[in-house]
């Protein structure tokens, strides 16, 4: 099964995008703990992309799509035409070092790396894909 | 999408969370925590009971306050988070570096 979802770069988009893959990840007889886990891993990369990549210009858009593979897994890919960061590449950084420098950011794409099997960065002519993986039991 | 409220109790001021705490909405509790540091008191419970759902954006204005609870000898403790809000302090190790008790009266003892 293939779900698509196109959201212009606005932050206070974040929320539809959830409800999205909730409604997606409800369907398909995820636990509501994996499916909310899922679910903010979704939001992390795309509140990266909306208002690092984007800057928040609502006439810029992302695309979200979601592959779910029966006893297989879940592929979301986040399309977009702005160069992705390769969050593979994201060296984490320590918690200690974000507390002692007041950082608010910077964890985000920890969760990412956290709750995901794979992240791979396609680049296309036109476009850059960032895949997230799950592999987990799906109905 | 995110409404916190912080009302006194005795010895301790209890703010409450209600709502998503997201990258649009994270800035309202990062305003209330930094309004509740300078109010100059030391003590405080926060009700996780209606966070319905946080992401990075608001686990960062907890732990961007961490040395700030530290340097003036404020005591703050989360509690009544539900189990998947708990989850994601938990993924990041979270709730070792911060007080999260389940009931308001744990978190009271716990202060």
């Amino acid at each position: 099964m293939k779900y698509s979802y196109k959201v212009p770069c606005k932050k206070e988009k974040l929320r539809d995008i959830r409800s999205f893959v909730k409604e997606i990840l409800d369907k398909h007889g995820l636990s509501e703990i994996d499916a909310s886990t899922l679910v903010l891993a979704i939001d992390e990369v795309c509140a990266n992309l909306i208002i690092h990549a984007h800057q928040c210009n609502a006439k810029d858009s992302i695309e979200l799509q979601i592959i779910v593979k029966h006893n297989d897994g879940i592929i979301f890919d986040i399309i977009d035409k702005a160069e992705i960061f390769d969050i593979g590449q994201y060296e984490e950084p320590k918690l200690e070092d974000i507390i002692k420098k007041q950082r608010k950011g910077g964890l985000g794409l920890i969760l990412v790396k956290r709750i995901m099997d794979d992240i791979e960065i396609i680049h296309d002519s036109s476009k850059n894909i960032c895949r997230l993986t799950k592999r987990i039991d799906v109905i | 999408m995110v409404d916190v409220k912080r009302i006194q109790e005795g010895n301790y001021d209890l703010i409450t969370i209600v709502g998503e705490v997201d990258a649009s909405s994270s800035i309202e509790l990062d305003n209330a925590i930094a309004e509740a540091i300078q109010s100059g008191n030391k003590a405080f419970l926060v009700d996780c009971s209606s966070l319905e759902y946080i992401s990075s954006a608001g686990l960062g204005v907890f732990m961007s306050y961490i040395e700030d609870f530290k340097k003036n000898d404020i005591h703050i403790v989360l509690f009544g988070m539900n189990e998947k809000v708990r989850n994601v302090f938990e993924i990041l190790g979270l709730d070792q570096l911060l007080t999260i008790r389940g009931e308001k009266e744990e978190a009271k003892s716990a202060l």
